[in-house]
């Protein structure tokens, strides 16, 4: 059976873990300029981009690189989905170039689903729709694990945009089956209904949400929700629902601030509070490749059963 | 053909049948119902149906469905979904007018009405749009319509925005007598999205589409119908809210009526997990409250009527992306077996009122005059089992269609026998 990663949402604790402790190991090989790994070495992977994303991409293919896997990229703009082939077919013809392992970015909440129902290759989810972004949630979660060496009993507060957020339901899959307490906070027309039976806590303040956190996540403020109605200005929104010295002082003095990039400086963060030492923001990057490389090796990985 | 239809329990809402005895039919009309009828004349043909422990009742009458024929023959024709309606036991059904060319003029409704003659193997009643080609711009020729046969005016699958617009529908066919059926859908609150709003649309990351979207309309319409004293059906409620509007209504006196379709009482939201497209219809699934809503509903009598909303599509238009699939599911072939198994069976609907909102209350919506046994009327007739559990198979379906959320669902009261016009046209559940 193939294996692929569409979410956290399926995955167990112990599954979870078990990726983390190999992007840890992953990571140690990179930092000690140990960037040929053969583990990957005759896999191909392709990225397949339906929107827009630099550092994602980049992501994922420097960490199959890494492992010596040969890397595709079809940049979606020039390639026959312009020219209105359907998505099942589009996946079903890079599948017949025998790919090993297809990494997606889809608008559409479930596309990733549907794509891994109608390939053989192992297909990773690297963000679709509103639904899931499990790697980037798992490189917060090293992160975390990095800082603070545990993720069990931390609390976390995830803060600003969560109804458009699928780095927000990731993280709040990945981050309550290890352990940790989720609080969300931001303006209700951001908050999705029925969040509570997700098992986090809900405020409308960012700065409840904060109090004693461990953690302190911001998402990114996408500016054409101002034109959706969801909330006024952006000046408004920096002032009730920005992160800024002051409301940073209702978490945990040494509390660690996370943010899945592109920062809007001065709108959800101050520059003061992105560049502060307890920011992460660069961290997440770096460990953004070693949980890539990490879940291509365990998706290519031969099961003992085989 | 003579047929006579022998020791079944006959169930009559509109004459207060309810009992094992005889039916006899010639010359496509009832022509007797009795206990013990014997015509073995010489010579003439006559077709015995042994019916006993079956039930017999009028054929099902489907006010809710589409056809897609013309311009979405890949879909569905109305040969296809003829067929397919008579294996669900229905004789006569209502098509919606969203087809391409829109219904909204007498030359479309004669083409319907020619090909259902020559094709068809149940009745096809045509309704026409309220406005020129659904655009909620301009009125359609109603009158004209209303002439070439249209049992009924509705805009499904759009709601008339435009209050204004619709008020004068309202005025404009009450002129006419004709019956107007409004899809209640506000798209400015539906806002994109796909599903209902909730716990299951945040889990899932897909846009929810909040209750009121469907229950403004549904206020708006009723206000409309009370300020101009026109009638008013509101097709396939789906929510608690909605149910309670119509309760109301009726309560003061408006002359509101309402149906609902088999998805909107066995199934809830969470048949959508894992992005099951089948289970993507509009108005959406809702949830456990509402599906309670809708029973009490049908058990108090505030919803008229059981339709299908049989809506065929292609394969391809299903097998997608969440968001961009089709709306709907096949309807005809697994509504009665699911109204029987869901609502007759833990006793939610005795059969004889289950009857009725398949039967005499939508004829009687639709002005049919159809529905029942009496003597003379059109031999219109189902029978059903009621003891032998059957499974879908959607692979069975003789819809062209697929898209259904019942594979493979157990069911009871399997249609055995459609008569129309005293033609059977399905046998021992085979169609002939």
């Amino acid at each position: 059976m193939k294996r692929d990663l569409l979410g956290l949402k399926t995955l167990s604790a112990d599954e979870i873990d078990s990726i983390l402790q190999s992007a840890i190991r992953m990571k140690n090989s990179i930092l000690n300029d140990n960037k040929k790994n053969a583990n990957l070495q005759g896999k191909s992977v392709v990225t397949l981009f339906y929107e827009n994303s630099t550092r994602t991409r980049t992501s994922f293919e420097l960490a199959g690189k890494y492992l010596g896997a040969i890397v595709a990229n079809v940049p979606v703009a020039s390639s026959s989905v312009a020219k209105g082939e359907n998505l099942i077919d589009t996946v079903k013809t890079l599948d017949a170039m025998a790919t090993d392992v297809l990494v997606v970015r889809h608008s559409m909440s479930g596309a990733v689903d549907l794509i891994a129902k109608n390939v053989n290759a192992s297909v990773i989810n690297a963000g679709d729709g509103m639904n899931e972004h499990p790697t980037q949630a798992l490189l917060d979660m090293l992160t975390i694990l990095e800082k603070k060496g545990r993720i069990d009993g931390l609390k976390v507060a995830i803060l600003g945009d969560v109804a458009h957020s699928r780095v927000a339901r990731s993280n709040i899959y990945g981050l309550t089956k290890l352990g940790a307490k989720v609080s969300v906070g931001g303006p209700v027309t951001m908050l999705p209904p029925g969040m509570e039976k997700m098992g986090v806590s809900v405020f409308n303040s960012v700065q409840e949400a904060m109090i004693d956190a461990d953690v302190v996540m911001n998402l990114r403020l996408q500016l054409e929700r101002q034109r959706s109605g969801l909330f006024p200005t952006m000046r408004e929104y920096s002032r009730f629902f920005g992160v800024d010295d002051r409301r940073i002082k209702f978490a945990k003095p040494d509390a660690i601030i996370l943010h899945p990039g592109p920062v809007n400086r001065g709108v959800e963060l101050t520059t003061s509070v992105v560049d502060s030492k307890n920011s992460c923001i660069n961290e997440q990057v770096t460990n953004g490749v070693a949980v890539r490389m990490a879940v291509l090796d365990m998706l290519t990985k031969r099961s003992v059963s085989e | 053909m003579r047929i006579l239809i022998k020791g079944g329990r006959v169930i009559d809402p509109k004459n207060n049948i309810d009992r094992v005895t005889d039916v006899y039919l010639d010359k496509g009309v009832i022509s007797e119902i009795g206990d013990d009828i014997n015509y073995e004349l010489e010579g003439l043909e006559l077709e015995v149906i042994d019916a006993t422990g079956k039930i017999v009742v009028p054929g099902l009458i489907d006010m809710h469905c589409h056809l897609r024929d013309p311009g979405f023959e890949y879909k569905e024709t109305i040969e296809t979904g003829t067929m397919s309606a008579a294996m669900g036991g229905f004789t006569s059904i209502a098509c919606m007018p969203n087809t391409k060319p829109v219904v909204d003029n007498a030359a479309i409704i004669t083409y319907i009405k020619e090909k259902a003659k020559e094709v068809g193997k149940v009745n096809v009643y045509p309704i026409g749009a309220i406005t020129k080609g659904q655009k909620g711009e301009e009125l359609a020729e109603i009158g004209e319509m209303k002439f070439a046969g249209v049992v009924a005016i509705s805009e499904d699958g759009k709601t008339v925005k435009n209050p204004v617009l619709m008020r004068h529908a309202l005025e404009y066919a009450g002129m006419f007598d004709t019956t107007v059926i409004a899809h209640c859908e506000d798209m400015d609150l539906v806002d994109g999205g796909c599903m209902n709003e909730g716990y299951m649309s945040t889990s899932l990351g897909l846009r929810g589409i909040t209750r009121a979207a469907e229950e403004v309309v549904i206020a708006r319409d009723i206000l409309l119908s009370e300020i101009t004293g026109v009638g008013i059906h509101i097709a396939h409620v789906s929510t608690r809210g909605g149910m309670n509007l119509v309760r109301d209504a009726k309560k003061r006196g408006v002359k509101v009526t309402c149906e609902t379709c088999p998805h909107y009482f066995t199934l809830t939201e969470e048949a959508v997990a894992g992005y099951n497209t089948n289970a993507k219809m509009n108005p959406p699934l809702r949830t456990e409250d509402d599906v309670k809503a809708i029973c009490e509903g049908l058990a108090d009598g505030t919803i008229d009527a059981i339709a299908t909303d049989h809506a065929p599509h292609h394969i391809d238009e299903k097998n997608c992306e969440f968001a961009r699939a089709a709306n709907g599911i096949v309807g005809f072939e697994t509504a009665f077996g699911l109204s029987y198994t869901y609502l007759v069976k833990p006793g939610i609907l005795t059969l004889d009122e289950l009857i009725k909102k398949f039967t005499v209350n939508p004829a009687k919506i639709l002005g049919l005059g159809k529905g029942s046994l009496s003597e003379d009327a059109r031999a219109d007739i189902m029978i059903f089992d009621t003891d032998e559990e059957y499974e879908v198979h959607v692979d069975e379906f003789k819809s062209k269609a697929k898209n259904s959320p019942y594979d493979g669902f157990k069911l009871l009261g399997k249609v055995l026998y459609t008569i129309v016009s005293g033609k059977i046209v399905v046998s021992q559940g085979i169609l002939l």
